[in-house]
């Protein structure tokens, strides 16, 4: 342990800083939202790690605005797959490949660390998986993913807080507590088990989309604030070096700078063992682009966290896993203006060391329009719930029971995956 | 809300600073801004601020301390002269005052502005700056506190209408507060003729137009200095103040009011009668005689001189129209309805002034309730009725005040005497509106996933909310942009 007990973690000379966006300080009343209590660095009992002690470390990537798993993880070898996705579609070979699985699916060709260690047998793709929210509200669905709840309804705690909760009183990782990365604690970690929260300088920049969509407001409510907005934003892209107008879609900068910050905290002998970090700007509803452009902008920015996971983990790496979801998937076909609508099913990732990867789950569905659900969406096969239930069962050992009970209320019917970690 | 959605916002945007979550039940949105043409509360809540002589005595008193520490380094430096070059001579001091300012700072201004010399930090830890902050969050906090907001409208229009500014010296951060307290909210629902008064012979007035340095000629001192007149205080007052540009005065009205108000100065010293820091009259600097002001002699003797002046401009018809005028033009419309200028104006001369009259006649205006709600609202309206929105505490202030001044609006510093612009064509800056953009995202992800962005909106709107904005906040890929779309969206910007 670098720091004296008596020094918050924070307070260490780290390349990283507890401040929020435009250096603004934050405090710790303002990292963490009502009703999570506050997580006392100063007085942990300082534990130490012997030798061939296990340390598993767990983290929960939450992709906000629903992403495209037909684009991530593309199923070449589905007859139609390419008139579905016209434009966009990936390919075995050509310029548009992706990097080849199974035979069956492609992965984008942005996400070569992913590929890489897919061969490496430490990442896995669960295709056709959604949380039992069948609506399309990312508000909603995003409560139903986090909550753990069966549907949509008022939550004030999530399932990995709840899974804190449900291990044995002294666990090292309970008391280690949950990391929030962002400015707000997400909902999955909200609860009664202590959590910090820290968030990287320059997080809050990353609004091209909410400009994007403000833009889209004014063009067709108010021209005089639509054209003020829109050269602030071109001013601002030409002082950046960048383009005129901003694309859309997150920061893919950011997830790196996320990443290392976590990873780092975590690998603090006192830091916590579980964390979330939660990337914006999934919700592709036009010009999403295939094997270039805006989705493969993010996809890149996720692929390069994972490298950077990997390299700040070092020698923990192999007890780490690293779950990625998202409130639900896209369109299986790609509307009138190059992206995807709100969908159903899409895919979920594992990486790393701890993950028994280099396969694909998947009960494929198929994507005739008979197939589809709705006759739209990609349909689902897998019940998310299954997945969480089965990482959270290796690296937390946590029983079916407490899972189907505690973590996942009323989900007893959701058998936990086995298998999915070494 | 419900069938009257739109008087309510009519209520709570154009006279107030914004609807609160859990919604109004405005049964009646007219008699709700009009229970707030109320002298009390227009006045400070809780008053724990000092008052202008003592912001003054706390100003000198750290200013004086900070002399003492740099004599006493300049001593030490001298004993040891080759110990270090002269410039790292306050050394640690300076660079811990420099930290504690950053803050405070704009991003930007940090990297252009060499290091300067700051002062040493002040031994008992309060900063000049400190006094303005507190300030800055009472009025903030009280803006947030309010039932609609219209008292606190009313009088950030009259603060902004009679400014001062900070730019003009430390000594402002000490009696800015004090000044809109005891000028501003104090007379806001009284008469015209007193505010004016109150402001103009306030030390914060007396000091930011230059009054101090104004010497009659023909005065003793005059005399014996050789100085002479400083007509800024005098043509501000009938420019600005009062008549307004063509309101009928020449130079040769403003060079006599310059002479009238010769010896309106600030007092440096407990003995005199109106205490320290207060308005004190200098007789030796008085121009003696009757001067004439828009065709009218005025002979009387020393300050009584200048209030008789300030009596009649104050009821002067210029007056009426040119404040009727900017009242319609800040609440209703940049381009402000001739029949409602007009109404407002005939109230004016018709009480002399009465400003809780002329609240009432532009609040029971059919034209207030039914001009189309387009006016852009200032960054403060902004800034705070996204606060009331979203129940977020004003608990950084320097990063408040810095949006604000980012969005075009610095907190009680505009750039002239003419104050902050209200109009459109001034607002809408693209740097601005994007500042609107980053602070309405910052406020979005602070509120996180607390506030369900739909029920937000149909708390604050109900049915005024348009079907456009409506669905692009039901689209957003998450809840702080959801939240961030809502304080963007026309309706929020707009009043």
């Amino acid at each position: 342990m670098s720091g004296s007990p008596s020094s918050p973690l924070y307070c260490e000379s780290m390349p990283i800083t507890r401040r929020s966006c435009e250096g603004l300080p934050l405090t710790r009343r303002g990292l963490l939202g009502a009703g999570v209590s506050f997580f006392a660095w100063t007085h942990m009992p300082k534990l130490a790690s012997a030798a061939g002690t296990r340390d598993p470390r767990f983290l929960t990537v939450i992709l906000r605005g629903a992403m495209d798993g037909l684009s991530a993880v593309a199923p070449v070898g589905d007859p139609d797959y390419v008139a579905l996705r016209a434009g966009i579609a990936l390919g075995k070979d050509g310029e548009n490949a992706g990097i080849g699985l199974d035979g069956f699916f492609v992965l984008h060709p942005m996400m070569k660390n992913f590929a890489r260690l897919y061969r490496e047998k430490q990442a896995l793709v669960i295709h056709a998986a959604a949380s039992p929210y069948r609506e399309r509200s990312h508000f909603d669905g995003q409560d139903v993913l986090e909550s753990g709840l069966p549907g949509v309804g008022k939550a004030d705690s999530g399932w990995l807080n709840r899974a804190l909760m449900a291990l044995p009183k002294g666990d090292r990782i309970a008391t280690k507590g949950g990391l929030g990365v962002g400015t707000v604690t997400p909902l999955v970690l909200r609860g009664e088990a202590p959590v910090m929260g820290w968030a990287p300088q320059r997080l809050i920049e990353t609004n091209d989309d909410l400009a994007r969509r403000v833009m889209d407001l004014y063009t067709h409510t108010d021209p005089a604030l639509a054209r003020a907005l829109k050269a602030g934003l071109t001013a601002d892209s030409l002082a950046k070096g960048g383009a005129q107008m901003p694309q859309g879609g997150g920061d893919p900068g950011m997830m790196a700078r996320a990443a290392a910050g976590a990873a780092r905290l975590m690998m603090k002998d006192e830091g916590p063992r579980i964390a979330v970090l939660s990337f914006d700007g999934w919700d592709t509803h036009a010009n999403q682009g295939g094997v270039k452009g805006r989705l493969a902008d993010l996809l890149g920015g996720l692929d390069g966290a994972f490298a950077t996971f990997e390299k700040e983990f070092g020698a923990a790496w192999k007890e780490t896993a690293i779950l990625v979801v998202t409130e639900f998937g896209r369109t299986a076909k790609i509307n009138g203006t190059e992206g995807s609508d709100h969908g159903t099913a899409t895919v979920a990732i594992l990486v790393g060391g701890a993950v028994n990867g280099g396969r694909i789950i998947a009960d494929w569905p198929g994507l005739k329009a008979n197939q589809l659900h709705e006759a739209r969406d990609l349909r689902p096969t897998t019940d998310l719930r299954g997945i969480i239930k089965g990482v959270l069962a290796s690296q937390l050992g946590l029983s079916a029971a407490t899972l189907g009970d505690k973590v996942f209320p009323g989900s007893g019917m959701v058998k936990p995956v086995e298998g999915l970690m070494t | 809300m419900a069938a009257s959605d739109g008087k309510a916002r009519v209520a709570l945007q154009r006279f107030g600073l914004g609807a609160k979550p859990g919604g109004y039940a405005l049964r009646d949105p007219r008699d709700a801004v009009l229970a707030e043409i109320d002298p009390a509360k227009a006045r400070v809540s809780r008053d724990e601020q000092p008052d202008t002589a003592r912001g003054i005595q706390i100003v000198a008193e750290i200013e004086e301390r900070r002399r003492q520490m740099r004599a006493a380094a300049r001593q030490t430096a001298q004993a040891t002269p080759a110990a270090q070059p002269p410039a790292m001579m306050a050394g640690n001091g300076d660079m811990q005052a420099a930290a504690t300012q950053a803050p405070a700072m704009q991003p930007g201004e940090q990297a252009k502005t060499p290091p300067v010399a700051a002062p040493p930090p002040d031994p008992d830890g309060i900063r000049i700056r400190d006094l303005m902050l507190a300030e800055a969050k009472a009025r903030i906090e009280q803006g947030i506190a309010a039932d609609i907001g219209f008292a606190e409208r009313w009088v950030a229009f009259w603060s902004n209408h009679f400014c001062v500014a900070l730019r003009r010296g430390q000594i402002m951060q000490g009696v800015i507060g004090p000044y809109e307290r005891e000028c501003i909210r104090a007379n806001a629902f009284g008469t015209f003729r007193e505010m004016l008064v109150a402001v103009e012979t306030h030390p914060a007035m007396l000091h930011y137009l230059d009054q101090r340095q104004s010497i009659g000629p023909a005065s003793p001192a005059g005399q014996r200095q050789k100085k002479g007149l400083n007509e800024n205080l005098a043509r501000e007052i009938l420019e600005l103040h009062t008549l307004g540009v063509g309101g009928g005065y020449s130079q040769s009205d403003v060079t006599s009011f310059a002479r009238i108000l010769t010896g309106w100065s600030i007092s440096n010293n407990e003995e005199n009668l109106d205490g320290y820091g207060g308005f004190f009259f200098a007789p030796n600097r008085h121009e003696p005689g009757a001067q004439t002001v828009l065709g009218k002699s005025y002979a009387q003797p020393g300050k009584e001189q200048g209030l008789a002046v300030l009596e009649d401009i104050a009821r002067h018809p210029s007056t009426a129209r040119f404040i009727a005028r900017k009242i319609v033009r800040h609440f209703v419309a940049d381009s402000p309805p001739p029949a409602l200028v007009s109404r407002l104006e005939q109230d004016f001369r018709k009480t002399s002034g009465d400003l809780a009259s002329l609240a009432r006649a532009l609040v029971t205006s059919d034209e207030a309730w039914t001009a189309p709600q387009a006016k852009l609202r200032t960054p403060y309206e902004f800034l705070t009725a996204a606060l009331r929105a979203t129940g977020e505490k004003p608990d950084r202030v320097p990063q408040l005040l810095n949006a604000l001044t980012l969005m075009g609006q610095q907190l009680w510093n505009p750039a002239g005497p003419n104050g902050h612009p209200d109009d459109e064509a001034s607002l809408i800056a693209p740097k601005a509106i994007k500042t609107r953009l980053e602070f309405a995202m910052q406020v979005g992800r602070q509120v996180g996933g607390r506030i369900d962005p739909r029920e937000l909106a149909d708390q604050l709107y109900g049915s005024a909310l348009g079907a456009e904005t409506r669905q692009a906040i039901a689209r957003a890929e998450a809840r702080p942009q959801g939240i961030a779309i809502l304080l963007m969206s026309p309706e929020f910007q707009r009043r």
